[in-house]
């Protein structure tokens, strides 16, 4: 297949009528599951009590359970909440930033990725507050006039935090379902079943497809999109404050945002590569998610794989430049020291594999694809693990350096977030379309009025 | 939806999108107001065509994020360097750029939310599920793949027929007649929703009532109450003498309660001296612990008349020879050790407390028996302060 870059890309490869596209996007909600998909949501759910399970052992018998101790304070915890984030970014970046930059192919995927988005954000912020050990106190994080006089501290990192995710947290749900009223309309007006209808007239609000709405719902997707794409800068952004404000050596760096932003859109679009490639088999949507649309997102991978890159390596020259003794030492122990493992699973998943994209039969063969994506998905948890990690387990005080031993409980929570993930991806595929019907039918060709200069 | 035989609009379906842009352009021109357009996706140009206006939303956005935004700033200020100054490490309270991350986030929180809200209740005025379009053929096209377009009864030039031939003739699929539906009526007794009314104030409550009084007493919700500590008077099974709380080092003395050397003797033969200044502020507080303490007994201006009618033994005046010849250092003597029937006020009023006492009582004796002097001390005082 061959590519021609000037031209806007055609979703189809014969012009497909406007009913076909409906039919196709909602026949996971109109036809029964089949039995796989049922041994898939048995699985993800096991997972995901299994999750489930060690929290509530981790709430009863404390956050001893866990590998943490007193040198390593921010074992799995953290490295589980920022990796989370970092998933949630890619869907933002897609639905927002490319929009703003009129990148009518997203339209296929923003749907997806949104609410990828919206779920590993639930998974993300699960982290913070279990790892408070009472997460029952939580309510604390938020300002209210109490009878103690007693206010967050809101020039701490960790308060900013809660104000970024649980931000981003809104402003992606509302953005989502901003997005998702008009299909649920099309659902509402297709469907038969009594109680099928009631819930997407509910969820609908109405909506009649008006043109008189459509002209205030264009402005306020593109006032939403606005709006997201400093938003999801920001989230990530505040979220590396939380290590380059302390002053712990290899944490306190200026680099640390641009560089935690660039691997939360390198890891987040990995994710979302990962879900679609498996998404558009299951569904035969591999005409609406096409092949192009995953090279592109692959060019995006290597780009933002190249920026982690090279943020490796300023990281090490710095620490060189610097002349500061203390950070030449955590660069050195990094690269060579307890966890030169992780280190070199990092750098060889997240800088190594992607430089494959170059080649564009790579960029374009699924299970080669799929198996970079996979690994990139691994190296992007190490990185947030040895950030962590090989950063803490030096102390300042010799006496209590450590090395850092993940407990069994540990493992179940992050396979049990892993669980909840895709738990939440599966039973959105069946009840949600997948894909923006009313977005998708406006690029299809012939969609829009030629009348007009044919600048459409 | 049942429908009653009164008209809404007039509806047609056309099935490319040029023809429904011409349309609109059509019905314009001919002076209708009252119509819309239904298309199952944004149409490019249709805004212009129908003669609309662009949209007003991106103002609610604007001013609810900059109001969202300086809120909180002014929130933040307030809080942590008026109301609960926090110190950490000797930052200064309020410095810009730590409070920029929180300010941007609710900049976007409410910017976002208002637009939403706006854009829902003001801009679409949805919900409305029960619009006369829902549930018709008309609704059930134009949600898929065909352009609609309906005129209703409401707007002044409405006219069925010619409206119909107008559609026909810009070549409509078809054309429509959308009927209200009719209007339900929903009793407020209705039985089903009594029941539902008491189903949902039975639960809410009932949840209430387990949640809080019930679930909030199982482990662990109940470590604030239960907690691994000793209690004040606990008995303890660790130490020898099986009290929880430790008593002092002989010889230890608790902050502010220097031992007083004269404590117990009746009449000592030498007293402290008053290391006191009578200042304005030290006679306010004397005067406010004076009338808390002494007055019940020895009366509001010290003159022996108590207010207890009788219920305990009236307190001496302090106006005679014998107490204005006392030293300071026995007034204070007094107060700290009690005499005859009145108890000693150590353990409730401070050291600082008991001295301002014995200055305010000097003051109300000099007031009683003033002398010519003060009077034109008190004149000159006065005039000099303009009074």
């Amino acid at each position: 297949m061959s590519l021609d870059y000037s031209k806007d890309m055609v979703q189809f490869t014969k012009e497909p009528k406007l009913v076909e596209l409906d039919n196709l996007i909602s026949k996971p909600m109109d036809t029964n599951p089949s039995r796989k998909y049922f041994i898939a949501l048995a699985f993800t759910s096991s997972l995901m009590f299994l999750g489930f399970l060690c929290i509530g052992y981790t709430f009863y018998f404390g956050i001893g359970a866990w590998g943490n101790n007193q040198t390593i304070a921010w074992g799995f915890g953290i490295t589980n909440f920022v990796f989370w984030v970092g998933i949630a970014h890619a869907g933002t970046l897609i639905s927002a930033i490319l929009y703003l930059l009129r990148q009518r192919w997203r339209n296929a995927i923003a749907r997806f990725a949104e609410a990828m988005t919206i779920f590993a954000v639930i998974c993300a912020g699960l982290f913070p507050i279990i790892h408070t050990g009472r997460p029952w106190l939580a309510g604390y994080l938020i300002p209210y006039p109490n009878s103690m006089n007693l206010w967050p501290n809101f020039i701490s990192p960790l308060d900013w935090d809660v104000f970024a995710v649980s931000t981003y947290f809104t402003v992606s749900l509302l953005f989502w379902y901003l997005g998702l009223v008009p299909d649920f309309a099309i659902l509402r007006d297709r469907a038969k079943d009594r109680i099928k209808k009631l819930i997407y007239t509910f969820f609908s609000l109405g909506w009649r497809h008006s043109n008189r709405h459509w002209r205030d719902y264009e402005k306020a997707y593109m006032v939403f999109a606005g709006l997201a794409t400093p938003l999801v800068l920001s989230v990530h952004t505040v979220v590396s404050f939380d290590f380059a404000a302390a002053i712990l050596p290899g944490w306190h760096s200026t680099i640390f945002p641009p560089y935690f932003v660039a691997g939360a859109i390198f890891s987040g679009f990995a994710m979302v590569v990962t879900a679609l490639v498996v998404m558009r088999k299951v569904f035969d949507m591999e005409n609406i998610i096409t092949l192009n649309h995953l090279e592109k997102m692959n060019k995006i991978i290597l780009l933002t794989g190249s920026m982690v890159g090279y943020a490796y390596l300023m990281e090490a020259f710095i620490s060189w430049y610097s002349g500061v003794p203390t950070e030449q030492y955590v660069a050195v122990n990094r690269a060579f020291g307890n966890y030169a493992w992780a280190y070199w699973t990092t750098v060889s998943c997240n800088v190594f594999f992607p430089q494959f994209f170059w080649f564009k039969k790579v960029r374009r063969s699924i299970p080669l694809m799929f198996i970079v994506v996979l690994l990139v998905n691994v190296g992007m948890w190490f990185e947030r693990y040895v950030i962590i990690v090989s950063s803490l387990h030096r102390d300042f005080l010799p006496s209590s350096w450590t090395y850092f031993t993940p407990s069994v409980i540990d493992f179940g929570i992050l396979i049990g977030s892993f669980g909840l993930f895709f738990t939440l991806v599966l039973i959105f595929t069946r009840t949600m379309p997948v894909i923006a019907m009313s977005e998708i039918k406006g690029i299809v060709e012939g969609a829009q009025p030629s009348h007009d200069g044919g600048a459409h | 939806m049942a429908r009653s035989n009164n008209l809404h609009s007039v509806a047609a379906i056309f099935d490319t999108p040029n023809k429904i842009i011409k349309a609109a352009e059509k019905v314009r021109d001919e002076g209708y107001n009252k119509f819309d357009v239904n298309t199952p996706y944004p149409l490019h140009g249709m805004d212009k065509a129908m003669g609309l206006s662009s949209s007003k939303v991106g103002f609610v956005t604007l001013f609810c994020g900059l109001f969202g935004g300086s809120f909180i700033l002014l929130f933040m200020w307030w809080t942590l360097a008026k109301n609960y100054q926090l110190f950490i490490g000797g930052k200064p309270f309020f410095a810009l750029p730590a409070f920029i991350p929180i300010t941007f986030e609710i900049t976007v929180l409410i910017g976002a939310v208002s637009t939403f809200i706006a854009l829902i209740a003001v801009f679409f005025k949805l919900p409305f599920n029960n619009h006369p379009l829902h549930d018709t053929d008309y609704m059930k096209t134009v949600s898929v793949d065909k352009y609609g377009i309906y005129i209703t009864t409401e707007d002044p030039k409405f006219d069925k027929e010619k409206i119909i031939s107008l559609f026909k003739s810009l070549g409509a699929v078809s054309t429509d007649l959308i009927y209200l539906p009719k209007q339900e009526k929903f009793s407020m007794f209705n039985l089903k929703f009594v029941l539902f009314l008491i189903f949902v104030a039975v639960g809410t409550s009932g949840s209430t009532y387990l949640l809080l009084n019930k679930l909030m007493y199982i482990t662990p919700f109940d470590w604030m109450e239960f907690q691994e500590k000793y209690t004040p008077q606990e008995t303890s099974l660790f130490f020898g003498d099986r009290r929880s709380m430790r008593t002092p080092v002989d010889g230890t003395v608790a902050k502010g309660f220097i031992p007083y050397p004269y404590k117990g003797i009746a009449n000592p033969t030498e007293v402290l001296s008053n290391p006191t200044i009578p200042t304005e502020d030290l006679l306010k507080m004397g005067k406010k612990k004076y009338l808390t303490f002494c007055s019940p007994c020895h009366g509001n201006f010290a003159e022996g008349d108590s207010r207890l009618n009788g219920q305990f033994p009236n307190g001496p005046t302090l106006h005679s020879d014998k107490i204005i010849k006392y030293s300071d250092g026995m007034l204070y003597h007094i107060i700290t050790n009690g005499q005859n029937a009145m108890p000693a006020y150590d353990l409730q009023i401070t050291r600082h407390e008991r001295w301002a006492i014995v200055d305010y009582i000097r003051v109300l004796q000099r007031a009683k028996n003033a002398k010519n002097s003060d009077l034109v001390e008190i004149k000159k005082e006065s005039t000099t302060n303009g009074q």
